[in-house]
């Protein structure tokens, strides 16, 4: 393999406290050799990316997105949403089980990871926690993990029954694996002769005259999986819950970490930047699950972001094709994308106008999430580690056009929003995956 | 940029609220609160005026201009009198309804209004079953779309029609309104607000002119966040009470076709909701009683009360008529007007 050299940038690397400029050399798929500019000492002959001015940080790592293979590659293809996803500045995507069929198989999960699927950046299946994600029978999960499974979800789906979920992170804790939960009583949002909201339920929703979905049904589901946590007593138990969007769920992550439990939590940029207000006049592009809530939830989850009590950002990014998204509110489905915009979302208000330092926004996107999911080797660049780079200009403002995406929908409510961050070369495994044209 | 809500500890600047971009053509009436008041004015007093108007003389305004029905739920009232308007000025209208035509097959609503434009309408007159649903048509066809009726959410027309009962009513001669013009007037709107959107055009129209609106009905009808939906809107869930302050009582019917598996007790409703001539003249014995229809006689107001002296009923019919003249009217002719001034 050839060597590569990131030259004269700022190295970012926040799980090695390492801030200051560097020469970085990749070589073989890892990070060879970090210095002080100019002092490398294997960079003969390598290849060299100039990255004066620039930030050079972890490959971001997503860790909920929805490539939707096997079967809705009129959405997306493993192949385009790993492309949008190193276009996004991220290395490293994992896959949500919510396929067709649901990824709650060994085959599936070696499926999605065979080189066949063109997958420009490095993808880990996240398998289904039950049988076709049905919430009843629990799937091997020792299999799945050796099939390459970094955790196990009924994404889309909660896991509803009390004994199924606590047999659920039992199990998973006994083979290593994370239980990530799609936090939703469905009891409680779910109508007769509908399908899913897509929207909180409150004066908004009555407004509109839409039928919400109550903030309970997520904080009620938290409180209920952390109970369940209590009661294992045991310290292997992780519980991740995905997608959190309620200032409720948030209080109930935050208890459960002072109680030392190993509960973690994610957010997704649109619910710690817009609300409920955002669904407009009916816009489909605003309307995911779980849905935006009130301004004080939205409030709630930049708290938590600038306190530390969430450990990543993820975007949730759920391609859906243009003409499903073209119809009436009811009937349009839940979620949006969101790898193209993750970073520069990210930058332009957690970090420019919310004041998180840089490298504390650049964990959330890397650092963390790998350890969250045990990622070794990623989210990190020190020497050994996989060369998995993100090469961007922090202080670059663009305007985000979802015509422009290279993901095969562009379902996103950011079209026309003002970026920060622009990424120059995406590198995974020692492999430009993304380079911008400019 | 907007400064919305803030947190609890720190000032943060916010993304901005989003911006609408409808309507996309005037002559369109999506929502009740699209419509400034002197353009409620001027619409009031437009049905007045075609209603007075010479049939043949009235029939010019719009002579042959296409307007297209399309009706995805069933309707009497409504449906009627927008052809009924709409033909008393001239124009051609068409009726597609989902039960008559490719909906039933599977086309979209966005492919049905594409349709309608390429086959010449010039307007398309909406009643649907999904809320919103006006607003994807307007945003797909650009057309002037008239919301007649969208899921629990609008019925702006209606909404007009009931000023327009009102006014004759409570404020006999005047035609041009004002943020006081129903300043004392209490209207109580009873029953399942929750599933309709006669209660929410209402709500967004009447406290705009000065009226108080009083939502009244059980709590699986009516939740609390109602009150919530706009300024001069409260509950009052005793019925009594909340007749003895109204001027006008605009019932409705318990939507059966949108309960979505909500169990309903409809002696106990009867006995604490029901419209009786009893009730009436106990508590309202002066106050005009509305329904928008239909009527479940005997469920929500006896028959008794329907055809009581009290009863505005039959003239809210009546109204429908002129209002929906006036609406049909600014619809092509809004259009027409923005266009050449646009050109100018």
């Amino acid at each position: 393999m050839t060597a590569l050299v990131v030259r004269g940038g700022r190295l970012i690397d926040p799980a090695a406290g390492i801030d200051g400029l560097k020469d970085i050399l990749l070589k073989d798929g890892h990070v060879a050799e970090i210095a002080s500019p100019g002092k490398l000492k294997q960079a003969n002959g390598a290849e060299q990316l100039d990255a004066s001015g620039l930030t050079v940080a972890p490959g971001l790592i997503d860790i909920h997105v929805h490539l939707r293979e096997p079967g809705q590659g009129y959405k997306e293809t493993v192949a385009t949403g790993t492309a949008a996803a190193a276009a996004g500045g991220f290395t490293s995507v994992a896959a949500m089980p919510n396929t067709r069929p649901v990824n709650d198989s060994p085959e599936i999960t070696r499926w999605m990871q065979s080189p066949e699927r063109g997958a420009s950046i490095r993808v880990f299946p996240i398998a289904a926690a039950t049988r076709g994600s049905k919430g009843e029978a629990i799937n091997d999960f020792a299999a799945l993990k050796s099939a390459g499974a970094v955790a196990v979800t009924d994404d889309g789906y909660p896991i509803l029954k009390d004994n199924i979920m606590r047999e659920t992170l039992a199990a998973a804790a006994r083979v290593g694996l994370s239980v990530i939960q799609h936090a939703e009583d469905t009891r409680l949002t779910h109508f007769a002769g509908g399908g899913v909201a897509g929207m909180n339920a409150g004066s908004t929703a009555f407004k509109l005259g839409l039928r919400g979905m109550p903030s309970e049904a997520e904080s009620g589901m938290v409180e209920r999986d952390i109970r369940l946590v209590t009661e294992l007593r045991d310290a292997r138990v992780h519980l991740h819950v995905a997608h959190t969007s309620t200032a409720a769920a948030l209080a109930a992550v935050r208890q459960a970490r002072r109680s030392g439990l190993r509960v973690t939590c994610e957010v997704a940029p649109h619910h710690f930047l817009l609300t409920e207000e955002h669904v407009g006049c009916y816009n489909t592009n605003a309307k995911m699950n779980p849905p935006l809530r009130s301004a004080s939830d939205r409030d709630a989850m930049i708290e938590a972001i600038l306190d530390g009590v969430v450990d990543a950002i993820a975007t949730d990014h759920a391609p859906h094709a243009i003409h499903e998204k073209e119809v009436e509110f009811e009937h349009a489905p839940n979620g949006i994308t969101g790898l193209d915009t993750a970073l520069g979302l990210s930058l332009r208000w957690l970090h420019k106008e919310w004041k998180l330092p840089l490298g504390r926004v650049l964990s959330l996107l890397s650092a963390q999430p790998a350890a969250l999911l045990g990622l070794k080797g990623r989210g990190t660049l020190t020497v050994g580690s996989f060369a998995d780079v993100v090469v961007f200009d922090p202080n670059a403002e663009w305007t985000y056009r979802a015509r422009d995406t290279k993901s095969k929908s562009r379902n996103t409510p950011f079209d026309g929003w003002t970026m920060q961050g622009k990424v120059h070369w995406t590198i995974s495994e020692g492999r430009i995956a993304y380079a911008s044209r400019s | 940029m907007n400064l919305t809500a803030t947190p609890a500890r720190r000032q943060l600047h916010l993304p901005p609220a989003p911006t609408s971009p409808f309507p996309y053509n005037p002559g369109s009436l999506l929502s009740a609160s699209d419509l400034p008041l002197e353009q409620i004015s001027h619409l009031l007093a437009r049905a007045t005026a075609l209603e007075d108007q010479d049939p043949l003389a009235r029939a010019r305004i719009l002579a042959k201009r296409r307007i297209a029905l399309l009706f995805y739920e069933s309707s009497t009232r409504t449906r009627t009198s927008f052809e009924l308007a709409a033909k008393a000025l001239g124009a051609d209208t068409t009726l597609v309804s989902s039960l008559s035509s490719s909906i039933e097959k599977g086309e979209t609503l966005k492919d049905t209004g594409l349709t309608l434009r390429a086959l010449g309408a010039e307007a398309i007159i909406l009643r649907h079953n999904s809320s919103g649903a006006p607003w994807l048509l307007e945003a797909e066809t650009r057309l002037p779309v008239l919301n007649a009726g969208d899921g629990m959410h609008e019925h702006p027309t209606q909404a007009l029609l009931d000023l327009r009962t009102i006014l004759t009513h409570l404020r006999p001669g005047i035609e041009a309104v004002t943020p006081d013009t129903l300043a004392g007037i209490t209207v109580t709107i009873v029953g399942d607000i929750l599933h309709s959107r006669v209660a929410r055009s209402n709500m967004l129209l009447l406290p705009r002119l000065g009226a108080r609106v009083l939502l009244c009905g059980p709590k699986e009808l009516l939740p609390d966040l109602a009150a919530q939906a706009g300024p001069g809107i409260s509950i009052e869930r005793n019925f009594e009470a909340a007749l003895r302050q109204s001027q006008a009582v605009m019932m409705l019917r318990i939507q059966a076709e949108r309960l979505a598996g909500l169990q309903l007790d409809l002696e106990q409703y009867k006995a604490n909701y029901q419209l009786t001539g009893q009730r009436l003249a106990a508590q309202a014995p002066d106050a005009i009683v509305m329904h928008p229809g239909p009527i479940i006689r005997g469920l929500e107001v006896t028959a008794g009360v329907a055809d009581g002296p009290q009863s505005v009923i039959l003239e809210q019919v009546r109204n429908g008529v002129a209002i929906r003249m006036a609406v049909v009217e600014r619809a092509l002719l809004a259009g027409a007007v923005a266009e050449q001034g646009g050109r100018a």
